[in-house]
Parts: structure tokens; C-alpha cells; sequence
């Protein structure tokens, strides 16, 4: 039998709380979670720093991977029977469900701004390099990499594989808003999955909804919208993602500064100081690497790299205040210059986080062209966008928020001797004026 | 502090009016692509190169007053025009933005239709691929626009005269 058909002799299933059984038959996949590479996930935290507010959330990109493939599982077996679905391309859904996050690297989001990385460029070059996750795709067909790097990377041609896994109605999205709310202990997040799955329908280029489904994609997009506010932009999280992107900045300096002599040397990060990353030193780093890391540099001569860490990993995180930079960019500079007069380095310790900085989106429908929204699909066979037809859903879209908190830390101003400048920076930063 | 913000209103103040979000999309894509120093991330989506940080970054900018959206209804659907507002110009004033001349290559997108910066935006997110292998992937990725030939060898020439501009 060909390897693509290969079954186990046996159904394997992995123990989950969102989706109660992963089941696994195809042997590739059974591999595939085998490879050092796929199991390198279980040390990397599917929500990074946000373990430091909800302290449930310590779950992994490796749950989170088997929960997209699992549900993309699920669709492929309702679509078996229907006239769109194209059966052959079971396994490439399967395998790209699998894999879709294999390049994420420890708290990448931070990581990422400031090495100026792509995680989407790492699972591409671990999809399609010399890995054991690439063996045992190409056993599969001598294409097959390639084309699971292309339905990751959303260019494959047939855009409704594309769209199971990336789309604004997705497996990776149904899972992680299900994973993140049972795992944060929100009481948010929560839809009716198995109904969403059962009005999907497969067409030419895209999953649609069947408008008789519309209530439950309603909720989809009420957690979504839930989840983006209450769990991904948690100030208090956002403070932990300031600080640890200062680190990763001040070590940089720090390195490219010949007179400075590291206690610890950065030996798994120099690659990414110098921008020239091997996916070898890239698969080496995991959250346990950078924790090291972290923990050693409290004891680093550089006061600021001490003093950051020591925040990070001790949870003694910034202070912020909302910051609107339309009538108050004037006090955010005169606040820049008192910090430097008060021996606080700004570039370190006033930073502005802007919610267009977080890596999460909410539901708009955008305008035509733009992007691809939720499409329902009528009774008369047309097909309508989601928020033209629910009131619920134009009501969210409809509605922009964003933000702007400044961060600083606010123990080290209270311990600023002089009176009158400590005075002067607390009545700007507490509205004072 | 909000550096990105000042360099896209850096733009919106070279390019007056921009209307349509997916042509701003590719403008500022293709823009990055030339080297000019926009940080927005971008990532293929059904119509080319799409950044959701721009897509946040402008609301961000709108809702601060610093950008005037103005929305037009269409037949079935929505388009959008945007320009900077006079808070936005005193905003920006008070910035050192630290970004090349842009003008004369705004000027030239301006000009443009979305359908031809959105082929051109797809020919350079495959750059690193020979010029073959880029057609093709353009048929592949978007096979309902049906690009002709002529189009194609037009949006070739199109990038060598942009990244010549960029490179004087």
C-alpha cells in the first residue's frame, strides 16, 4: 500500500479537553507529531507571556496544533460525501491543519519585532528543508512538501483547502478561541462548534455558512470579539510583552557594545543579533532556553538588563496609563526628557503600546477586494456577507476600537530624590496638568 | 513612541487622497518592497499581499482624528477614501521622520488601478522566484483575473522603473 493511504493498524487518540478525542488513523500524521520538530512545540506556549494574568494559560502550540488538525479531521469527514469536495485532498488538509504553526519560536510575537523575523518564512523552511518533518512529507509524493507549504502559506490553487485552515472562519481560529478560553478560565470563547461544522459547505474557492447556521457563527464572532479585549489585549499581558521585547533589545546593544563582557554569553541568540539565522539555531530556541536566559541576566553587571529581567521573571511588571497621543504628545516628549533628567533610560522604560501592535484581529468585513469575509449561503443559492444580513454582527464590525496604554515603571519614580521632577512626571502621567 | 503611526501619515501627506483600502494596501506593499521603511507585516491573502497591522494602524489613525475616512456606498458594497486631517499635519510636524523622498513613486501608484498594483504587489511577494516560475505562480494564485501577457511584461517594467526611482 502507498504510504499516502497507509493506515494504522489501530485508531490512536490523544486526550483533549476542547475537543475530548484527537484521532489519529493516517500513519504520515501519526509520524509527522513523532519528528523532533513537531514535538519541539510542547515547549513553546501557544499564548506566551499571558500566563502572567490568566495563570491557566500554560498550554502549548503543540495542544493547539493537534486541536487545528483534529477539527479540519472533522470538516473533511462532513464534506466526504459532497458533490464540491474534492476527497483527494484529504491528507494535504490534514497535514497543513497539522503543521500550519511548526515555525512559531518562544514568544514570538515580541521575538519577532525585534529581530525583524517571520515565523510563516520558519515553517516554510522547516516544511521544505532538510528536516525530518520534510522525510516523511516527501514519502508522501515528491510534491506533497510543496504543497503543504503552500496551503500554509495560502498560495496553493484551490483556494477551499486554503480556507479550512486560514480564513476569517477557520480551524486555527476555532481552536485557539475554544483553547484560550478553557485555559485562561474565561467564560468567553465559547460557541457551538459542532453546529458551525455541520453548516459549513464546500464551494469552488471558499467555506460558506448556511444562513440557517447564522446564529452560531453570530457567537463565533461574539467570542471572537470577547477573547481580542478581554484575554489577547489584557493590559497587565501587554505590560510582561513590553518588557520582555526591551530585553531581548537591551541584550542586542549590550552585544554589539565590545566593552561589555556578559556574565552568560548569549550563545542562542547571537545568530539573531548578527541577522543571520540558521533554521539549526532557530529550532534550538524554545520558551525553557529563554527562561534560562532570563534567570542568569538578573545577576548581568548592565543594570537595565538586570533590572528587566528581574521584572519578567519575578512578574514586577510596568505600570501604564491610557495615553491618547492627540493632545498629549507634547507631555509624552516632556515626559521622555524628565525620565533622562531622572536617570530612567526612556528608550527602555516609557514605551507606548498601541493595539496595532498585538498579532490579533477581530471580525470587520472590510471593503470589497480587501479580504475575504464570512459568506452565508442563501436559500436561493446566492451568497450574502455575514454583517449585511446580521444585525449582531454589523453592530461589532461597525464599532472600531483602539487603544494606546503607556508603560513605565512606576516603583522606580516613586524613588526619585528629587521631590519637584518626581512630582512633575507623576502629575503628567496621572493627568495632573 | 508611535513611530510607524508618524511614517504612515508621512505618506498620507505626500499622497493627498487614497481611495480604496485594498489599493492603499498594495501601495504601501509595494512601497516596502522598493525599501522604504514601513514595519507593517504583511501576509498573502485571496487578493495579494494584505497587512492586518495596516489595516489597524489607519483605524488607529482615524479614531485619533489624525486621518479623515470618508465612506461611499456602492452598489454592494463599500469603498473608502482617506486623507490627512489638520490635527494629523500637527502631529506629524512635531516628528523627525526618518524615511527617503516618496513622492514621485506615490504619485505614480496614485495612477494606477487596483487590479494592476494588485498584480504587481503578487509579482514581488514571489520575487525571490525566476521570472517563469512568477508568472505561473500569478495564474496559480489568481487564476479568475486572467492576467494577459502584455500585463504581466507591464508589471515586470513597472517594478524596474520603481526600484530604479528608489535606487536614484
Amino acid at each position: 500500500m502507498a504510504y499516502k493511504d497507509e493506515q494504522l493498524i489501530e485508531e490512536k487518540v490523544f486526550k483533549d479537553p476542547v475537543h475530548r478525542y484527537i484521532h489519529v488513523r493516517d500513519r504520515a500524521v501519526w509520524d509527522l507529531i513523532a519528528t523532533p520538530e513537531f514535538q519541539r512545540l510542547r515547549r513553546i506556549k501557544q499564548l506566551g507571556t499571558t500566563n502572567l494574568t490568566f495563570h491557566g494559560a500554560e498550554h502549548s502550540r503543540f495542544n493547539h496544533s493537534l486541536g487545528v488538525y483534529e477539527i479540519v479531521r472533522r470538516i473533511t469527514n462532513n464534506f466526504a460525501d459532497r458533490e464540491r469536495w474534492d476527497r483527494e485532498q484529504r491528507l494535504l488538509c490534514l497535514c497543513a491543519a497539522l503543521l500550519h504553526d511548526l515555525g512559531h519560536g518562544p514568544f514570538s510575537h515580541s521575538f519577532e519585532k525585534v529581530f525583524k523575523l517571520d515565523h510563516e518564512q520558519f515553517t516554510q523552511k522547516i516544511i521544505l528543508g532538510d528536516t525530518k518533518v520534510n522525510h516523511i512529507l516527501k514519502k508522501v509524493s515528491a510534491d506533497f512538501p510543496e504543497k503543504v507549504a503552500d496551503v500554509i502559506a495560502k498560495t496553493y490553487s484551490d483556494k477551499l483547502v486554503v480556507s479550512l485552515i486560514s480564513s476569517q472562519i477557520d480551524a486555527d481560529r476555532m481552536d485557539y478561541l475554544q483553547r484560550d478560553a478553557y485555559f485562561t478560565g474565561v467564560s468567553y470563547g465559547h460557541f457551538d462548534m459542532e453546529r458551525i461544522l455541520r453548516v459549513m459547505r464546500p464551494m469552488d474557492d471558499q467555506v460558506v455558512i448556511k444562513s440557517t447556521g447564522m446564529h452560531a457563527v453570530e457567537d463565533y464572532i461574539m467570542s471572537r470579539y470577547q477573547m481580542y479585549w478581554q484575554v489577547y489585549f489584557h493590559p497587565v499581558t501587554r505590560s510582561a510583552e513590553v518588557i520582555l521585547s526591551k530585553i531581548f533589545q537591551r541584550a542586542r546593544v549590550l552585544y554589539e557594545d565590545d566593552t561589555y563582557q556578559f556574565q552568560l554569553e548569549p550563545t542562542h541568540f547571537i545568530s539573531f543579533f548578527e541577522e543571520r539565522v540558521k533554521l539549526s539555531d532557530y529550532l534550538k530556541l524554545d520558551d525553557m532556553i529563554v527562561y534560562y536566559y532570563f534567570q542568569q541576566w538578573q545577576e548581568e553587571k548592565d543594570d537595565i538588563l538586570a533590572d528587566l529581567c528581574y521584572r519578567f521573571i519575578n512578574r514586577h511588571l510596568f505600570k501604564y496609563v491610557e495615553y491618547n497621543p492627540d493632545p498629549q504628545i507634547n507631555a509624552g516628549m516632556e515626559l521622555y526628557q524628565l525620565f533622562k533628567k531622572a536617570g530612567i533610560n526612556p528608550d527602555y522604560y516609557l514605551v507606548v503600546d498601541s493595539s496595532s501592535d498585538l498579532p490579533y484581529d477581530f471580525y470587520r468585513p472590510g471593503e470589497e477586494e480587501e479580504r475575504l469575509p464570512i459568506h452565508l449561503l442563501m436559500p436561493d443559492g446566492g451568497l450574502k456577507e455575514l454583517s449585511r444580513h446580521s444585525d449582531i454582527v454589523e453592530a461589532i464590525s461597525g464599532k472600531k476600537r483602539t487603544d494606546h496604554k503607556l508603560y513605565f515603571p512606576k516603583d522606580r519614580i516613586q524613588a526619585i530624590e528629587d521631590t519637584e521632577l518626581k512630582k512633575r512626571i507623576l502629575d503628567i502621567l496621572y493627568g495632573k496638568e | 513612541m508611535l513611530d510607524n503611526h508618524a511614517k504612515l501619515l508621512y505618506f498620507f501627506s505626500k499622497a493627498k487622497q487614497v481611495t480604496g483600502r485594498k489599493k492603499l494596501q498594495k501601495m504601501i506593499y509595494i512601497l516596502q518592497q522598493c525599501r522604504v521603511p514601513f514595519e507593517e507585516k504583511y501576509q498573502f491573502h485571496f487578493y495579494g499581499p494584505y497587512s492586518e497591522e495596516l489595516t489597524l494602524r489607519v483605524e488607529e489613525l482615524c479614531n485619533l482624528n489624525f486621518l479623515n475616512e470618508e465612506k461611499e456606498e456602492k452598489s454592494n458594497y463599500h469603498q473608502y477614501h482617506y486623507s490627512i486631517t489638520e490635527d494629523g499635519a500637527t502631529f506629524l510636524n512635531q516628528f523627525e521622520v526618518n524615511i527617503p523622498e516618496i513622492e514621485d513613486r506615490i504619485n505614480v501608484l496614485q495612477d494606477c488601478s487596483a487590479r494592476f498594483l494588485e498584480l504587481v504587489s503578487t509579482v514581488l511577494y514571489f520575487s525571490y522566484l525566476p521570472r517563469e516560475e512568477i508568472i505561473d505562480k500569478v495564474h496559480t494564485v489568481k487564476p479568475k483575473l486572467k492576467y494577459t501577457d502584455e500585463e504581466m511584461n507591464e508589471a515586470f517594467q513597472f517594478i524596474d522603473e520603481l526600484q530604479d526611482k528608489s535606487s536614484h
